[in-house]
């Protein structure tokens, strides 16, 4: 069992979780919002692994390889996860132009 | 109270995860409880999808490197999708983010910073092309490769608070990028049979010109990606007088 | 094999140590630099895993540029959480 790797996925989606749950500030959920992303991109890869494999690069020398299919899938979503990060942030400078903060309080009453 | 309730509903979370993490079994794909049922015709196929990939990449694509391999070839059509999005996502930031003349003025970095971050910018930009040049070979390919290039543009708007990218260089490469992937699509369409296929010789595998399509799309992702990151990094910049 | 285990471990109390920082600190500015340094750890296991791909990707993606762009974004709005 890979229990670092699981009980580190497990920890960051939770934080994640809790932060966007608890804060109130965007700019603080937009930040658990990434280490949710990191978090699910670590399970895909910890899901994928074998024990004893190498990196799916053909050498000639070993026989066992790790799953590609989760590590090209991860690749692209990391960079979607940027993109949409930006948009994001982008809006949010648009939300602080117009209103002058970043505290979201009349939403969230309970 | 809010924080008492997200405390208790996390920790929860946490532990239904952690519940279910125990119960996934680090299989190897080439053992038999891994043999997957075809939803047509009921039968069981003989090979997974990860030990087709593993045992068929260098025959079919002619990449050494896996992860290429699926990124390219097997799934392009999901690459030109992503790189749709990262268009879009770029679309919108600049759309949104209009110069807007102001803002509080900067420090200027000190002189260490700046000579430093000129003399090691061409080397950043090396290894970037170097990325995504031998993706097929080495870890590495297009979407590393322009992160590796936008990362060394951030350096430079960072040392000097007056630094643009060239607002019609950017674009103009981003477009030939994406020209570049979209016709060498369709003449996959022309010369063989369907979108996206590899309609050049393959070569041998392990040189740099070999894989057919594979490594001019990764260089047209790569010129792609590292614009569009670099031009969002410059719109999120603040604007200085 | 078993000095590797101990750096999982280790890299574990890194990455939970930094996110729980990056939720709880006031300042944002120390907030993506803590997620920043969460996401380059991740990048080491990545590489532990056997993922040298989405290791470049996650350290030049995920530790510099989502921090710069965050970094940037609180530049133009505000630094300190009430």
């Amino acid at each position: 069992m890979m229990w670092p790797e699981y009980i580190t996925v497990a920890a960051l989606i939770s934080i994640g979780l809790y932060g966007v749950m608890a804060k109130k500030n965007l700019m603080k959920i937009f930040i658990a919002l990434s280490l949710m992303e990191t978090g699910v991109n670590l399970l895909l890869i910890t899901i994928g692994y074998i024990p004893g494999g190498t990196a799916p690069i053909e050498n000639g020398n070993f026989a066992k390889y790790v799953d590609p299919l989760p590590q090209a899938l991860v690749l692209t979503a990391i960079v979607i996860g940027l993109s949409v990060t930006a948009l994001a942030l982008t809006l949010l400078i648009w939300y602080h132009s117009k209103t002058g903060t970043l505290e979201y309080r009349r939403g969230m009453r309970w | 109270m809010r924080k008492v309730v997200a405390i208790i509903l996390a920790s929860a979370f946490f532990a239904v995860l952690l519940v279910s993490f125990s119960n996934i079994q680090q299989a190897d794909y080439g053992e038999k409880e891994y043999y997957y049922q075809n939803p047509i015709n009921g039968s069981y196929a003989n090979e997974s999808v990860p030990s087709h990939y593993i045992s068929n990449t260098k025959n079919e694509t002619g990449a050494v490197n896996a992860v290429t391999a699926i990124v390219v070839e097997y799934r392009g059509f999901d690459t030109l999708g992503e790189v749709t999005v990262l268009f879009t996502a770029a679309t919108g930031v600049s759309f949104l983010l209009y110069k807007t003349r102001g803002g509080k003025k900067r420090t200027e970095a000190n002189l260490i910073l700046k000579e430093g971050s000129k003399l090691v910018l061409p080397f950043i930009l090396l290894t970037g092309a170097y990325i995504f040049i031998h993706g097929h070979l080495t870890p590495g390919g297009g979407f590393p490769g322009g992160a590796v290039i936008a990362s060394g543009f951030l350096l430079m708007m960072l040392s000097y608070p007056k630094f643009f990218m060239k607002e019609r260089a950017v674009s103009v490469t981003e477009s030939m990028a994406g020209i570049t992937f979209a016709f060498i699509g369709l003449l996959g369409l022309v010369f063989a049979s369907s979108f996206l296929q590899n309609f050049l010789p393959l070569g041998d595998a392990g040189y740099i010109l070999s894989a057919g399509i594979i490594p001019i799309i990764y260089i047209a992702i790569g010129f792609k990606v590292g614009s569009e990151l670099s031009s969002i990094a410059d719109k999120l910049k603040e604007v200085q007088k | 094999m078993i000095e590797l285990t101990i750096i999982s471990w280790i890299m574990a109390f890194l990455v939970i140590g930094a996110a729980i920082y990056a939720i709880e600190t006031k300042d944002l500015i120390s907030a993506a630099i803590a997620a920043g340094v969460a996401s380059l750890v991740v990048s080491i296991m990545f590489l532990v895993l056997q993922a040298p791909d989405v290791a470049i990707t996650e350290a030049s993606i995920g530790a510099g540029l989502t921090m710069a762009i965050f970094v940037y974004a609180i530049g133009r709005t505000g630094r300190w959480e009430e």
